[in-house]
């Protein structure tokens, strides 16, 4: 009986997080309800079944993700059995830091600042993530387990070896890993083993009618009142759905008639643009992710 | 670039067509595929980060806005002209892009309508071992590039031979770059009957050749026009066609390394682990390890209710018909085929740490889900990766490849590496700097581990201790040279003599003249000097001896080695903490004025380190403390904290 690549996948995953889960002292995962997300629970609830997961989910919360979102996160976490722990940066919440006024830093102070904040908090001593190799040019050359300094650096020059299954987490105090179990999955495999797995995902994947403004040659959806209009925006109804998804005033949207997975699916592999594309993040300059990692950006 | 028409590299790896017609038929046959992790080696010249770039593109991993960034890329720092460079595809981290090399192994993902792959793309350069055997120690198949106009180079034999030694069977000889020898068979011929030969001295048994060309296209997805006289498989379709190590060790006994007890609650005990060889039902006779205690399993337990049969490489939680002792480390195994127990084995070490191995010293060794502590011998050789020659060496280096002995502080569960590569193949961790500090694979256990028995003694140590009338200690004292240590040492025992305490104190005098007279003053020697003196040390407390020791012992890891050979609270470490500038001006031997001058090498505190106890039992600050006071005070700890005295 051969395995299929994501009978292999899942299996990879489930055996990296039961490792974490018998060597680090203090695990947890971080969830940001997107659909990578969603599948990192879903392996988790496979490893340690019938147990619940023995660690909490953390989000790191920048208060601009969609309703949608949040309205998922609770229900996931009470259907997964598990603790969900929210982390809000308290800082940039007193200086309303916004993706409207603050641009780079709006993502810096909650999300990357925030993260720091959450795990030193919590003394958590590793972080599953749900990054991908395929995603992006330097997340390839990244481990399984990516170890930080008591700062949460990265340092890419000095990266343990990883052989085989056998992954090293012996680390000093204060240091801490984050763990990608998704490492080896590509778009495609997360999308087919959600839809092979009937894995719940947030509405707005698929497409519906939604108002959104065009701007910069993204489409933006207005998800609440706290929405800035430039001169001359109207919200105008279109079919669109997310490819991925963050804080909704910095995340595009693509105009879609896929409202089931295959059609979602089918639209992805006849597409002939990334997915990150939407993401103004990745933008600024060919490097930009390496330098936001080694700043301690997940 | 011209191709025959029988393939079309559009149905090798995606049929638009079907996907926009039927995309629950194109779905239908995804869900199926398999998968195999290959490995691309080369050196920098050959073309590997193109070949992969080239793989990429014809499978449409690559998107718009990328190629558009690729362009851009190509024409800034490309090396390809204003033609596209495929191999910025590929070279990702900034600071190797504007080296215009690889340093480290990147995972690159591609997929067929039969398959997904996932390749790894380590470098070609000589320094970096390491991470060729990183890469190599996933995959199934290796591809060995080679340069159609410098035919075979050193790099090609150590790629070979590394590829070789991770155990990798199936090998792909692809001569690149056919393009630019005009497609010459003549050429392509002599390379493969130069390789044959190689391959057949340093024991590859079977390899597949081809001619390719990463740049234009040929016999990578179909096969080209450019070289009629070939009649093998296109790259992509050996690729898609080659058994993957996972279902053949589906034919092997069943192994499954525990890795975490599953326990909800009360009623339910499972045990988590990942298949390594073999398949299980419900209903099998099982042996757990190292116990050997035989059972049945009952229940194969998933998410997705309960399976009627597991298989090699899936991950699954099985539950017990017995109560049976088993736990993370622990090894479920066929009945009738268990994997072999032992503490000392041969083993192939690759070195890959900037500090060099120190034979002796006590690393830890992580095996499949056993974690213990071990010691490897001094090489027995050396490999010359470059032309396999075996040189004698007294330890390895990094990217160093050698041959040893390696004893663990328990027996483990294992099988050789050639069988079994969960079971077969260790890392060894640095105890302070926790750094994977090597990759090794086990080959066989040494008979003797299996033979040597402890000879039950009648008169054990606590009977030595009692009719002492003491408890055995080990006061360790360590410290710079000059420092004060035997000059303390001499004291605490004269008072414990005088006491009538049985004592025996070690120093540099009694132990190098003899016992380790054949030891000099590297750091290999010193790690050996310690772990004799430990040993020696251990044996006197066995007969119920408080045996002091005064040497400088500079590294961490071997007093804590000597630390964990003896009971708690025997060992009691006392730093001689003296400032190198008042050793050094005390210089009561004359030996700081010579290694200041450099007729001594490797002397403590000058060029060689001292690693400062971080918990010692005592410190003895000789700045602020008499001898005198330091040895009342240290006869104090001995003997205050005694249950009983005279």
């Amino acid at each position: 009986m051969s395995l299929t690549h994501l009978q292999r996948l899942e299996s990879e995953a489930i055996h990296i997080m039961r490792e974490v889960a018998a060597e680090a002292e203090k695990p947890v995962m971080l969830y940001s309800v997107g659909k990578d997300s969603a599948v990192m629970l879903h392996l988790a609830k496979k490893a340690f079944f019938p147990s619940p997961p023995p660690f909490p989910l953390l989000h790191v919360d920048t208060t601009w993700k969609f309703q949608e979102m949040y309205k998922l996160r609770e229900k996931s976490a009470k259907d997964a059995g598990m603790e969900l722990l929210v982390h809000q940066n308290p800082e940039a919440k007193e200086r309303g830091i916004n993706p409207f006024d603050h641009g780079g830093l709006h993502t810096d102070m909650w999300k990357t600042q925030g993260l720091k904040q959450a795990l030193d908090q919590y003394g958590f001593d590793a972080a599953f993530g749900g990054a991908r190799r395929d995603e992006e040019k330097s997340r390839a050359k990244e481990r399984i387990f990516s170890f930080r300094s008591a700062n949460h650096r990265w340092d890419p020059k000095n990266q343990r070896p990883e052989l085989w299954k056998l992954y090293n987490t012996r680390k000093s105090k204060g240091e801490s890993i984050r763990v990608f179990p998704l490492s080896n999955w590509t778009e495609l495999d997360i999308w087919q083993y959600i839809h092979l797995e009937n894995i719940e995902i947030v509405p707005l994947y698929f497409s519906a009618r939604r108002p959104t403004v065009e701007r910069d040659g993204m489409l933006l959806m207005i998800d609440d009142d706290r929405f800035r209009f430039e001169e001359g925006e109207k919200p105008v109804e279109r079919s669109i759905r997310f490819r991925t998804l963050g804080c909704y005033p910095l995340t595009g949207a693509v105009e879609s008639e896929a409202t089931t997975l295959p059609q979602i699916i089918q639209e992805m592999l006849l597409t002939t643009t990334s997915e990150r594309q939407g993401r103004a993040i990745d933008h600024d300059q060919a490097a930009s992710m390496e330098k936001k990692k080694q700043e301690g950006y997940f | 670039m011209a191709h025959s028409e029988d393939i079309d590299p559009e149905t090798i790896y995606r049929t638009d067509a079907l996907i926009a017609e039927d995309i629950d038929a194109y779905l239908e046959t995804h869900q199926h595929k398999t998968m195999l992790r290959f490995i691309t080696c080369g050196s920098v010249d050959d073309g590997k980060s193109t070949l992969i770039g080239r793989l990429l593109y014809d499978s449409k991993m690559i998107f718009e806005d990328q190629l558009a960034t690729l362009e851009a890329d190509s024409k800034k720092v490309g090396t390809q002209g204003q033609e596209i460079d495929f191999a910025l595809l590929v070279d990702g981290l900034a600071a190797e892009r504007e080296q215009g090399i690889t340093i480290d192994v990147a995972y690159r993902f591609f997929a067929t309508e039969k398959r997904k792959f996932i390749v790894a793309d380590t470098p070609g350069h000589e320094q970096y071992t390491r991470n060729m055997v990183t890469g190599a120690s996933t995959a199934d198949l290796a591809v060995i590039l080679i340069d159609a106009r410098q035919g075979i180079l050193t790099q090609t034999r150590r790629h070979s031979y590394l590829a070789h030694l991770i155990g990798i069977k199936h090998l792909v000889v692809a001569v690149n770059k056919m393009d630019l020898v005009g497609y010459d068979q003549a050429v392509y011929e002599k390379i493969i009957a130069d390789y044959t030969a190689f391959a057949e001295e340093i024991g590859i048994a079977a390899f597949t050749p081809m001619p390719i060309s990463g740049l234009s296209g040929d016999n990578i997805t179909s096969k080209s026009d450019n070289t009629p006289w070939y009649n093998g498989p296109t790259l992509v379709q050996h690729l898609e066609n080659v058994e993957v190590m996972v279902t053949a060790n589906q034919a092997r006994p069943l192994r499954m390394g525990v890795q975490w007890v599953n326990r909800p609650n009360l009623d339910f005990r499972g045990f988590s682990g990942q298949i390594a060889s073999g398949t299980v039902k419900p209903g099998d006779q099982v042996r757990i390890l190292p116990s050997g205690k035989t059972t049945t399993v009952k229940r194969i337990v998933t998410l997705d209710g309960d399976l009627d049969e597991a298989v090699a490489g899936q991950s699954v939680t099985l539950t017990l018909a017995d109560e049976i002792d088993c736990s993370r480390g622990d090894v479920i195994s066929a009945v009738d085929a268990p994997p072999q127990v032992a503490d000392q084995f041969e083993t192939t070490i690759v070195w890959m740490d900037e500090s060099e191995l120190l034979p002796g010293r006590s690393y830890w060794m992580k095996i499949g889900t056993q974690f213990v502590s071990a010691t490897v011998q001094p090489p027995k050789y050396q490999v010359n990766v470059n032309n396999m020659e075996q040189l004698a060496a007294k330890t390895l280096e990094l990217n160093g490849i050698g041959v040893a002995e390696i004893a663990t502080d328990r027996p483990i569960i294992f099988e050789p590496y050639a069988d079994n590569r969960d079971l077969g193949g260790f890392i060894l961790i640095d105890k302070i700097s926790n750094a994977t500090v090597a990759a090794g694979m086990l080959h066989f256990c040494l008979r003797r581990s299996q033979n040597v028995h402890w000879q039950d003694v009648d008169v054990d140590r606590a009977a030595h201790a009692l009719q002492k009338r003491q408890e055995p200690r080990v006061v360790w004292f360590t410290g710079l040279s000059g420092s004060g240590k035997s000059t303390i040492a001499n004291m605490v025992e004269k008072r414990l003599h005088a006491l009538g305490k049985h004592s025996f104190l070690l120093d540099g005098d009694n132990v190098r003249h003899g016992l380790n007279k054949d030891l000099g003053f590297t750091d290999v020697d010193r790690v050996e000097n310690i772990r004799r003196i430990g040993e020696v040390a251990k044996l006197m407390a066995d007969a119920g001896l408080i045996v002091l020791t005064a040497f400088i012992s500079p590294f961490r890891a071997e007093r804590q080695l000597v630390r964990s050979m003896l009971p708690d609270d025997e060992f009691i470490e006392i730093f001689v903490d003296t400032p190198l500038a008042v050793a050094e001006e005390r210089d009561v031997k004359g030996l700081y004025k010579k290694a200041r001058a450099g007729e001594l090498k490797n002397f403590t505190g000058i060029d060689s380190d001292y690693e400062i106890p971080q918990n010692p039992e005592m410190r003895i600050d000789t700045t602020k403390m008499s001898p005198e006071e330091a040895a009342e005070i240290i006869v104090d700890k001995i003997v205050g904290s005694w249950s009983y005295t005279i």
